[in-house]
């Protein structure tokens, strides 16, 4: 049995790990409002966005002509993934959920016999993925320095993505990334953006008739490589609310783990004391009846 | 109001302006520029560096955009843009910092013709303001 002074011991470093998770919860509360705030009011955009190219597409006869970003390559060999991940750990599941999500897809295409290229956004994938995948990864992206989620940085990976595609490295594109539904649930995506998944497309939205200028094609040409950012860009700050709400619920219960380990520790602290001294005294009550 | 239409400019990160009294909106349209009045017809057309005017009742409200598209159906407009700045609050520092940017992006050599003309017309409009 450990001795008094190994209880105590134990017993302050418990409860001093339970301070820090407990100002980690607090941070984290705190950044989650302003992560979900952000992605709340980025949302309009990226709603009307899609809803333009909707409306562009149905527009576009002939589909055999249109940019290659909508319609794809024409192939199916080479599929790039972007996986989405945080910079920083101590959150509970959020990144293996990912990573998670990410693996079996990756299995998928290695089994069908397709090429897979990986791009990693955030540290905190890169190290998960590297060890199975080193050979896969091409790139590894990080926003460390930057503080909150802006465009520029997702504008950043949405040219570098379609660099990659205009000169042919890849043909089917799909990110993976966390999405945002509530503090204690956060649901992995993947969603794949180029070629872009025209999703309903024989709903009866009645077709608005648009005027073009200039013509459509040209107006898909500006607009898709903007929709991909756009797309980054609000995975990027569902993740962003999603990481928040992940730690603050993992450091929740890191610190009501550390309480109940307080409890116990204090009991057993309590209990060795106590029989420290009934020895002690069961020691001088024979003492004295031996005389 | 009869002769009002709603407006609504969208930047990545919020919603930027929404204003139900709009009498005309002049945008710079990539093939010029184009005022849009109430019932106009829906039109969907993408916009160059410039300028962007918002008459309300007798105000006028001038507005920086750097890129955007603009999409117009049903007395609604909708302008999506990446960079969007009132002009009264546009900073003189601000303004230098983003005439080298566009320089400095001429300077790539393998420019294809319209993000050059893009490039240009952005100096352009930026030394307008400085």
């Amino acid at each position: 049995m450990a001795s008094l002074d190994d209880l105590k011991k134990r017993i302050t470093s418990v409860k001093s790990t339970q301070k820090i998770t407990k100002a980690m919860k607090m941070v984290a509360a705190a950044k989650l409002r302003k992560a979900q705030e952000s992605a709340e009011k980025g949302r309009p955009y990226s709603d009307k966005m899609h809803n333009i190219i909707l409306n562009l597409s149905k527009n576009i006869n002939d589909k055999e002509n249109a940019p290659k970003l909508l319609a794809g390559s024409g192939k199916d060999n080479v599929h790039l993934c972007v996986v989405m991940t945080s910079d920083r750990g101590l959150c509970g599941g959020f990144n293996s959920n990912i990573t998670k999500k990410a693996k079996s897809y990756f299995k998928k295409i290695l089994d069908s016999g397709k090429e897979l290229k990986i791009v990693t956004v955030g540290s905190k994938g890169f190290d998960q993925l590297k060890r199975a995948y080193k050979e896969h990864i091409i790139e590894n992206i990080s926003f460390k320095e930057s503080k909150n989620v802006n465009y520029f940085d997702a504008d950043k990976v949405g040219k570098m993505i379609i660099e990659k595609f205009e000169k042919g490295e890849f043909d089917v594109c799909t990110i993976f990334f966390n999405k945002f539904k509530n503090v204690i649930t956060q649901i992995p995506q993947e969603q794949q953006i180029i070629p872009l998944k025209s999703e309903k497309s024989d709903d009866k939205n009645d077709v608005m008739n648009y005027e073009f200028e200039p013509e459509e094609d040209e107006i898909l040409n500006n607009l898709l490589p903007k929709n991909i950012s756009t797309q980054i860009f609000k995975a990027m700050l569902e993740n962003s609310a999603s990481e928040q709400g992940s730690r603050m619920s993992a450091m929740d219960n890191a610190t009501r783990n550390a309480g109940e380990m307080v409890e116990k520790l204090t009991i057993e602290y309590n209990r060795s004391r106590q029989a420290a001294i009934t020895k002690e005294l069961i020691e001088i009550i024979s003492g004295a009846e031996s005389l | 109001m009869s002769d009002s239409f709603n407006l609504e400019i969208v930047n990545p990160e919020k919603l930027f302006l929404s204003l139900d009294n709009v009498s005309e909106v002049v945008v710079p349209a990539f093939e010029g520029d184009m005022g849009i009045l109430k019932d106009h017809i829906s039109i969907i057309s993408f916009l160059k560096p410039g300028i962007v005017k918002v008459f309300t009742g007798n105000e006028v409200k001038e507005l920086y955009v750097e890129d955007g598209i603009i999409e117009f159906s049903e007395n609604s407009l909708s302008i999506l843009t990446s960079r969007i700045i009132d002009i009264k609050e546009i900073k003189k520092d601000d303004l230098s910092s983003m005439i080298n940017e566009a320089n400095e992006a001429l300077k790539d050599e393998n420019l294809d013709d319209q993000k050059r003309f893009l490039a240009n017309q952005k100096i352009d409009v930026l030394n307008r303001l400085n």
